[in-house]
């Protein structure tokens, strides 16, 4: 018995040894935390390649939302972040824990929902009037709760319609999932419901079935991505060097320009803006 | 669908990501048995105080939440944590113990009840023959050990198929930390579903392969 387990058992270590050492990070690697959208839209995996080629960097990327990836920062277990939210982006700034704040690139935010449209909301311009639809028709409306960027600028616009969408009528057509963009698409897909996404995750999404663009183009929508590097001050993180390559990077030419190249089905998701932010 | 599935399954990543899942599940394992069996035998051999509440603990962490153990051992390993300094977290080596602390009481309290019944059986001829406790560990652990494979099977079952704790800790990095189910989640959150649903079966294929293997290698 003891040797019939203790050789398998040595074989299993012997590899698990060989194959964790090969899984150790290279000398020079950084923790990028960043949203789901930039992630799982596949634009890191586009542009990271190049920059990895240049440098010999490797960039390790925890796709969380934005309040989860400035926790994850302030935490001291990410090197830089990549987010998208303008008002949490000012409070870990504030708060001493980021520096350097800079805009790489936007796109914009989009409500779709059922085809079918209950509220009629569909080719309408102006997003706070659309919620105050939904709201008053009762349509059935997911919202992510998960204090990502997406969730934040929700709960902005519910503000400026002066709407606690919780708690109006019964709000039991409002859905607070708490989960990330993808899987508040496969819930309002699944429940003929509406919500609000990011251009990026929404063009790359796999599961529309019934779900369209309802509403587009209202400046209220913008969507802009941040890169934001630790303040060395609170944050003594080894890796700040490489962390700055990387952010300057993304700002430089080349880098924007791999931004701008990324196309999902022929249609562009991120628009590079470093030299003229919006 | 099947074109897609088929079509990632020839991918180099996806070879890396089946390599990295079995190699942290049965590293894993192989951390919870090494720990779990000694202790399960001991705790049907010796007597010592505490010795029930130990069983009891095995026994009720037998449903200990995955999310838990990788928020705890997050808090343990990040850089503002007590074990910063080891700089294991988002790495494979965190899954590993992550995986290793879920297994170790499933193995322990499975042990444990294997090897009671030869205990009382067989405890006292070798307590007769003057038999050391370690000794008594090794024969008894032999004498059971088609429930002891059971036992690590169930050990290695919770590793494969579990999501909650390795997301946590090891982050689910392309190319380095993501593995068979964190994989599955991320199809499921792009909307592949068809994808996520073929991963699925291939992660299940994988799963009954490695339990039957050391079925059929340890049962005869």
């Amino acid at each position: 018995m003891k040797l019939r387990l203790f050789f398998p058992l040595l074989f299993v270590a012997f590899l698990g040894h060989a194959t964790i050492a090969a899984e150790q990070p290279a000398a020079q690697s950084i923790i990028l935390a960043s949203t789901t959208s930039v992630e799982n839209s596949g634009l890191l995996a586009h542009i990271l390649p190049a920059f990895t080629k240049e440098t010999g960097i490797t960039v390790h990327v925890l796709a969380q939302g934005t309040g989860q990836a400035l926790q994850t920062a302030a935490r001291n277990d990410a090197d830089l972040v990549l987010v998208h939210d303008p008002e949490a982006e000012q409070k870990f700034i504030a708060a001493g824990d980021g520096i350097d704040r800079q805009q790489i690139a936007w796109n914009d935010f989009i409500v779709v929902g059922p085809r079918s449209d209950p509220a009629h909301i569909a080719g309408t311009h102006d997003a706070v009037a659309a919620l105050k639809a939904i709201a008053s028709a009762q349509a059935p409306f997911v919202s992510r709760g998960d204090k990502s960027g997406t969730d934040a600028l929700e709960h902005r616009l519910w503000g400026v319609a002066e709407i606690d969408p919780a708690k109006a009528g019964g709000g039991s057509w409002y859905g607070d999932i708490g989960g990330g963009m993808g899987a508040a698409l496969n819930a309002a897909q699944a429940m003929n419901a509406y919500t609000i996404s990011d251009r990026g995750t929404w063009l790359s999404f796999g599961n529309k079935g019934d779900l369209t663009v309802l509403v587009e183009g209202d400046p209220g929508l913008l969507n802009r991505y941040d890169v934001i590097l630790l303040n060395p001050a609170k944050h003594p993180v080894p890796k700040q060097d490489l962390a700055r390559r990387f952010a300057q990077w993304l700002l430089s030419p080349e880098g924007q320009a791999a931004i701008g190249e990324y196309k999902v089905h022929g249609e562009q998701l991120f628009h590079p803006s470093a030299s003229h932010p919006k | 669908m099947v074109g897609d599935v088929w079509a990632a399954l020839g991918t180099a990543e996806f070879a890396r990501i089946v390599g990295l899942s079995l190699m942290v599940s049965l590293l894993g394992t192989t951390g919870a048995a090494v720990v779990g069996l000694p202790c399960g035998a001991a705790l049907a051999i010796c007597r010592f105080p505490g010795r029930r509440l130990l069983i009891l603990l095995a026994n009720a962490f037998l449903g200990l939440p995955p999310v838990v153990v990788g928020l705890a051992l997050y808090l343990m390993l990040s850089r503002s944590g007590p074990l910063g300094a080891l700089a294991l977290l988002f790495t494979p080596s965190a899954m590993v113990i992550a995986q290793a602390l879920l297994a170790t009481p499933i193995i322990t309290a499975l042990a444990h009840r294997a090897i009671e019944e030869p205990w009382q059986e067989y405890g006292g001829a070798l307590q007769v023959e003057g038999a050391s406790r370690l000794r008594s560990i090794r024969v008894l652990l032999a004498i059971a050990r088609r429930s002891v494979v059971t036992a690590v099977l169930a050990g290695f079952g919770r590793t494969i198929s579990e999501v909650g704790a390795v997301l946590i800790v090891g982050g689910s990095i392309a190319g380095y930390t993501r593995i068979m189910t964190t994989t599955i989640v991320l199809k499921t959150s792009e909307g592949e579903l068809g994808l996520a649903l073929g991963l699925g079966l291939v992660l299940i294929g994988i799963s009954i392969a490695v339990s039957a293997s050391a079925f059929v290698l340890w049962e005869r």
